[in-house]
């Protein structure tokens, strides 16, 4: 087999690539910029590889899917953190961490001194959470060069061009991972609007994510090391500008202070604002067309659904197997 | 039917499109409960972009009318200009007109939305206020120019139903003529039968189908619901008495067997 083109060197793009590499394949990642940054939707990403956590909301594919990138990544990466993950919120909202239990797995309740246990930080402002053991984060851009470094050392080559996915399909097998950058050819993804910082805050301790349930402003807060956070994040539908508003930033440094006082004192590195790529039902597409294999609609889930996507595209091109995500195919 | 502003509708339902898990739900929702309004959120950054627009054209593609609304919007001239936005996006004369008053509740400033009725009927919207029960506001709405009134039932998204009675069962009694629609603090189908069966003419919600964890069976429950109070108001529902009134004859029975 020739060599393959992957365009987009973002999370969907870097695990095709190593998926395929894997299967045996030459693969080229050609991207408009020289490296990842912050262009990239998943350069801004939680993560979170929380199957569990997100069946809350998400369909069924995101979570059965979603199982398979805690060991994916730990394999692929040292990014990876197995803690668990640990949902709150706040005494008066209650009820909604009995129907956030109810709507999910693999979790169980932990109260007071269980949770002072596993979180010191979070003290007694919180009686009672939900524990979902088997959950695990990572450190998205550490975990991104990791996985470019490996591909380099297996003889990948990255190219910096902006390329039209068409033009490649030509030469030869192509595959356009350019997440809402295709939005040109896929006329029905849209972008939805995230808003994230991350935070410098050392006197504060955190071993795994925090998600704290609230009817206006849910958010999560996952800890990178060195004392600092990345908070998030928002989901604006319909409202795609390219900065925070300053409503935004007003709820989510309300909520990280409700959490922990001591996130006033927090210094705010970065802010991050980004579409994330989806279709109509928040999850991912595989569609053929000739020699072009498009990959999108990742939606929140890059890093918790690239490793399976990738995997469904090898079997694709390897195992003629039409994978559950493909709604197109004009081979 | 309810008659808003010279359109008819097919029923009561109007629904909001907002905190779905996926579009392809909403869509689903709107589908099985055949609502016939969809309530739609602009906040004044939006519709400038190719991003922002594919969320609308989603909601267009509901094929129902489209009810822009002033969520979110604090001051008079906030909401009026969300109008304006709102009728360029949409291209419709409707406005669901939302000033809120105050955080924690988020009930409405009726001083402002009055002050804003006002200044947008004179502009050619067709207003659909969202106000309290309190007869002497709705009163300054309809002088304001509005056509159409729309009480809370609960603060918004507390599902906690009709909070009222008395009043909103007053506020039908005083203004007979008026469409009146229940808007916002609905948790549970039962709770609209309630607000049909004392004449309402639709009600408004979101939260309490979004959030539900099979949101098209719980708008399809809503839906039923509706038609069920609606046909129960439009049958001229018995009036309720102390004394047990027996529903079979209990002249000529043995009393002694």
């Amino acid at each position: 087999m020739s060599e393959i083109a992957i365009i987009g060197a973002g999370v969907a793009g870097l695990c095709v690539a190593r998926a395929l590499l894997d299967r045996g394949a030459q693969v080229q990642l050609i991207d408009r910029h020289a490296d990842i940054g912050a262009h990239a939707c998943s350069w801004w990403a939680g993560g979170m590889l929380a199957p569990f956590c997100e069946g809350e909301s998400a369909e069924e594919p995101v979570v059965r899917l979603g199982c398979e990138a805690v060991d994916w990544w730990a394999a692929k990466t040292q990014a990876v953190h197995r803690r668990g993950s640990f949902v709150v919120s706040p005494a008066r909202d209650k009820s909604d961490l009995a129907r956030f239990a109810r709507r999910t797995q693999g979790h169980r309740e932990v109260t007071g001194p269980e949770i002072v246990a596993l979180e010191p930080d979070l003290g007694d402002r919180f009686s009672k959470g939900l524990f979902f053991e088997d959950e695990a984060h990572l450190a998205p851009r550490a975990a991104l060069a990791q996985l470019r470094t490996s591909l380099v050392a297996d003889g990948t080559e990255f190219i910096q061009d902006d390329a039209d996915p068409d033009v490649y399909a030509k030469r030869g097998l192509t595959i356009d991972c350019r997440g809402f950058q295709a939005k040109d050819q896929l006329k029905e993804l849209r972008g939805v609007k995230g808003e994230m910082l991350i935070l410098s805050c050392p006197d504060v301790a955190l071993s795994r994510p925090i998600r704290m349930l609230h009817p206006r402003v849910p958010i999560y807060i996952v800890p990178r090391g060195d004392g600092i956070f990345m908070l998030g994040a928002t989901m604006v539908e319909g409202h795609a500008g390219k900065h925070i508003t300053a409503r935004a930033l007003l709820e989510l440094l309300s909520a990280a202070y409700a959490l922990n006082p001591v996130f006033g004192e927090a210094e705010v590195l970065e802010i991050g604002v980004d579409s994330r790529p989806a279709f109509s039902d928040n999850l991912p597409r595989i569609r053929r067309d000739g020699n072009l294999i498009r990959v999108n609609g990742l939606y929140r889930h890059g890093f918790l659904l690239a490793p399976a996507v990738a995997r469904m595209v090898a079997e694709l091109i390897f195992d003629d197997i039409k994978p559950e995500m493909m709604d197109e195919d004009t081979a | 039917m309810p008659d808003f502003y010279g359109t008819t509708l097919s029923n009561g339902l109007m629904l909001g499109t907002a905190q779905y898990p996926s579009p392809a739900i909403l869509a689903d929702a709107f589908k099985r409960s055949a609502a016939s309004v969809a309530t739609v959120s602009l906040r004044r950054e939006s519709g400038q972009d190719r991003a922002g627009q594919d969320f609308w054209q989603l909601i267009r593609d509901l094929g129902v009318h489209i009810l822009p609304n002033t969520a979110g919007c604090h001051s008079v001239k906030e909401a009026v200009t969300t109008a304006h936005m709102a009728r360029e996006v949409f291209d419709t004369k409707w406005i669901k007109l939302e000033v809120i008053g105050e955080e924690d509740t988020l009930q409405p400033d009726v001083f402002g939305l009055v002050e804003a009725a006002r200044i947008l009927s004179e502009d050619g919207f067709q207003v659909f206020p969202y106000t309290t029960e309190d007869l002497v506001v709705a009163d300054r709405l309809l002088q304001a120019g509005c056509e159409v009134l729309m009480p809370w039932g609960a603060p918004i998204g507390s599902g906690l139903g009709l909070n009222n009675l008395f009043g909103l069962r007053a506020m039908r009694a005083h203004f007979p003529d008026v469409p009146l629609v229940i808007d916002a603090g609905l948790g549970l189908p039962s709770q609209a039968a309630a607000a049909m069966e004392l004449g309402f003419d639709a009600v408004l919600l979101n939260t309490a189908v979004a959030k539900a964890g099979d949101p098209a069976s719980m708008a399809d429950a809503f839906a039923k619901a509706i038609k069920a109070g609606q046909l129960a108001n439009a049958a001229d529902p018995m009036a309720p008495r102390d004394m047990a009134a027996p529903s079979t004859p209990v002249i000529g029975k043995a009393f002694l067997t």
